[in-house]
């Protein structure tokens, strides 16, 4: 490089990290489905890994507004504390939100009622589609990250779904190099995970490091808690003690989150993001093992709901 | 020098123990959940598969384990005291090429898994020519199934020399061959009693020693274009990824295929903003000194210069199972540009026993094939060789979208041409 370019006034380069990596290859994905799609939307459920996707989306476009809606699939069975977040999030960032209501497709009659009892889970994928063919998206990027589960773990960066919003994991299109094409015809449409190669612990540390704002149920908190199907369940308006359990007050937080009868808590006492990321770094159980009810019904649930056109 | 990260995908022909090996090494580091590690128990269990099939641990889909074989790349995430890894196990059959090509595309390092009572086959050499002509550079072979062969030294060493031989004539930079059992365990995290003859290092140290590849150029930096960022005042930078090498702020750059020169004014990374320089892989923005119609598609580049092309030499591997010939129209991306294309040659097949090329005039699913195309507009390339991200295209299919060839600009190196 010719020396005379080189100022003493010029800023210094700082040690590029991997986190450096990873946000800045998130960034490039989204920047390339935003220029190659014609209507994308970013679901944010309120979750860690989608405030870090809005997150780095906000960073990509900066100081330009965020081109495209965020959208939240409601089961209508939320934690109040996340739908706080996610009114205040909205706001702060000037985004348009789109609400895809599972009561509201209940309502409407294109789902039946599972009753008090029953999980809204599969309900979302119905909520999911309407929304995407109502508003005519040709893209919907989430927080899914490889390392949640097994399926998840092949699926593409950027994943097609066809017509039906079905995934089918033996027809994947080859995803090579940095070389993301988001070609569809009418109708069809892309997932696209841009933090496909994150782990648990590379959110928490980016979360840290970036001071993300989060719902505060994901730091320790006391609750009223019933131990059902091995974990910590929050007794609130959906979820009521059943005989035989006994509700009992004690010191949790959330790993994830998502519909409130089915996510779990566990016990914890960290409540700086310091303490959670020194937590997930000792972890012996993975993070939808942990906390997600969904997961447990067969060997293949994520699997079977994501060819369906779940998340 | 080692890096931190370290990107490998597994390679070779169907059943000769990727995904097993992978396993193997998740599990015998400990990168497992406790509930993960169950579940693959209990899944094994539910087939009557004994207690524990590791392929599990990567063959996750419904279908893989009820066929027991691997359908498309499943990554992993592991890390040791000395390196974070990421690994693609990809799948062996000849049919599912275009996702080990995906798996490989990305990698630093192959990992290639040769049952040793078959030895080398042709899927074992197509994989490993593909994953050259991708440019990885660097070999790790577990010649496995050893305690099939009761650890026999003349078995290891017949299958190693074949396979390092091969790699010599693929140009890898460095090749280590370990007599495994991933099935058992042997040299794959722990140093084997059964193989008392072998001095080398297991997988897990061959991998943790192994060079980082350097992908810098010694080319100029490049940045396509991604976006253009429009700044409070009415100013504009221009956001897109690195490659090749450092860009400065006060580099001199050629924004083409315009062909005007400017200078990089100011320049910000997503986390640290105005710096001096950004290595290849950041997402970045710039300003520039002179106003410009810059916008996606185009290309910033320093010294020394792409070329600006509508025609190129490629090196491809067809995924579609209709055949490629010459009049074809498709879609090609290439960096942030897309375009339509028409294939005016197919030059031939590269034979990947003799790594020549059979003159030809049409390519078939799965095949490598030399072609020349013309673009309806400029490409700004380097050679492959050159530059991963300026040197790769893909084309695609016009009706269905469909990816169907990796491309790569050039001639590769080890294959000899047909004049020749
Ligand atoms: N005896 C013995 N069998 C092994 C060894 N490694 C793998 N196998 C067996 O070989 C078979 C195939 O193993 P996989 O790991 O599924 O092979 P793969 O290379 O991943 O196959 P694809 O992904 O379908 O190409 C399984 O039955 C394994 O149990 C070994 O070291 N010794
Ligand atoms: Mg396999």
């Amino acid at each position: 490089m010719d020396p005379l370019t080189v100022t003493t006034t010029r800023p210094v380069a700082p040690e590029t990290s991997h986190l450096d990596l990873l946000e800045s290859h998130a960034a490039f994905v989204i920047r390339e489905v935003a220029a190659e799609c014609e209507r994308p939307v970013l679901l944010f459920s309120g979750g860690k890994d989608s405030a870090v996707l809005l997150h780095i989306a906000v960073k990509a476009f900066a100081p330009g507004r965020l081109p495209f809606p965020v959208m939240h699939v409601d089961t209508g069975q939320n934690f109040p504390e996340v739908l706080a977040f996610r009114d205040a999030t909205v706001t702060r960032l000037g985004a348009r939100l789109v609400v895809a209501s599972v009561p509201d497709a209940i309502a409407r009659g294109r789902v039946a009622d599972p009753g008090p009892l029953g999980s809204r889970n599969r309900l979302q994928t119905t909520a999911l589609l309407d929304a995407i063919a109502e508003n005519g998206f040709d893209a919907a990027f989430g927080g899914a990250r490889r390392d949640e589960d097994k399926a998840r773990a092949k699926e593409r960066v950027l994943s097609f779904r066809d017509a039906f919003g079905q995934w089918d994991p033996r027809r994947q299109r080859p995803e090579l190099w940095n070389l993301y094409q988001g070609r569809v015809n009418a109708g069809e449409h892309l997932r696209a995970f841009p933090l496909s190669d994150w782990t648990e612990l590379d959110v928490w540390r980016y979360i840290e490091r970036e001071d993300v704002a989060l719902p505060s149920i994901y730091f320790a908190h006391e609750r009223a808690v019933v131990r059902r199907d091995g974990m910590w369940l929050a007794v609130n308006e959906f979820v009521a003690p059943q005989d035989h359990e006994r509700p009992q007050r004690r010191q949790v937080r959330y790993r994830t989150v998502g519909d409130a009868t089915c996510t779990g808590a566990v016990e914890s006492s960290a409540v700086t993001v310091a303490e959670v990321v020194r937590e997930v770094a000792t972890a012996t159980v993975s993070e939808r093992g942990a906390t997600r009810a969904d997961d447990r019904f067969s060997e293949t649930a994520m699997e079977d709901r994501k060819r369906e056109g779940y998340f | 020098m080692v890096s931190d990260l370290l990107r490998l995908a597994t390679i070779g022909s169907v059943d000769d123990g990727k995904s097993t090996l992978v396993g193997r090494l998740l599990v015998d580091t400990r990168q497992l959940f406790d509930d993960q590690l169950d579940a693959v128990v209990n899944a094994s269990e539910r087939r009557g598969i004994g207690d524990l099939d590791l392929a599990f641990v990567t063959d996750g889909l419904r279908a893989e384990r009820e066929q027991g074989i691997t359908i498309d790349v499943a990554y992993r995430y592991a890390a040791t005291p000395t390196r974070k890894f990421i690994v693609a196990d990809c799948p062996g059959h000849v049919q599912y090429t275009r996702n080990m090509a995906t798996g490989a595309s990305t990698a630093d390092l192959a990992l290639a898994v040769v049952d040793v009572t078959h030895g080398l086959r042709e899927q074992t050499r197509r994989h490993l020519c593909i994953a050259a002509l991708l440019g990885v550079r660097h070999l790790v072979v577990a010649v496995n199934k050893m305690d099939v062969v009761r650890w026999s030294p003349t078995a290891f060493r017949s299958v190693a020399d074949e396979i390092e031989t091969l790699a010599g004539d693929l140009d890898f930079a460095t090749v280590v061959a370990v007599p495994t059992s991933a099935l058992l365990g042997d040299n794959v995290v722990e140093t084997s009693d059964n193989t008392t003859w072998y001095h080398g290092p297991t997988v897990l140290a061959a991998l943790e020693e192994a060079p980082a590849s350097s992908w810098a150029s010694a080319r100029g930096a490049r940045l396509p274009i991604q976006w253009v960022l429009r700044q409070p005042g009415g100013g504009r930078t221009y956001a897109g990824m690195v490659a090749g090498a450092t860009l400065g702020t006060g580099d001199l750059v050629t924004l083409l295929p315009a062909g005007i020169v400017t200078r990089i004014t100011e320049l910000n990374t997503l986390h640290a903003g105005s710096v001096a320089s950004a290595v290849p892989g950041l997402s970045i923005d710039v300003a520039l000194a002179d106003e410009t119609d810059a916008g996606r598609g185009d290309l910033l580049a320093a010294a020394p210069l792409p070329r600006v092309t509508r025609t190129l030499e490629a090196t491809v591997c067809w995924f579609a199972d209709r055949a490629l010939g010459a009049g074809s129209r498709l879609r090609l991306k290439h960096t942030t540009r897309t375009t339509p294309v028409r294939i005016d040659t197919v030059t031939g097949v590269v034979d990947v026993d003799t790594l020549r090329v059979t003159p030809g005039d049409e390519l078939r699913a799965n095949d490598i094939g030399i072609l020349t195309l013309t673009a309806a507009d400029d490409l700004v390339v380097d050679d492959y060789r050159e530059n991963r991200v300026t040197g790769s295209f893909i084309l695609i299919d016009e009706a269905t979208n469909a990816t169907v060839a990796a491309g790569m600009v050039g001639y590769p190196g080890f294959v000899a041409s047909p004049q020749n």
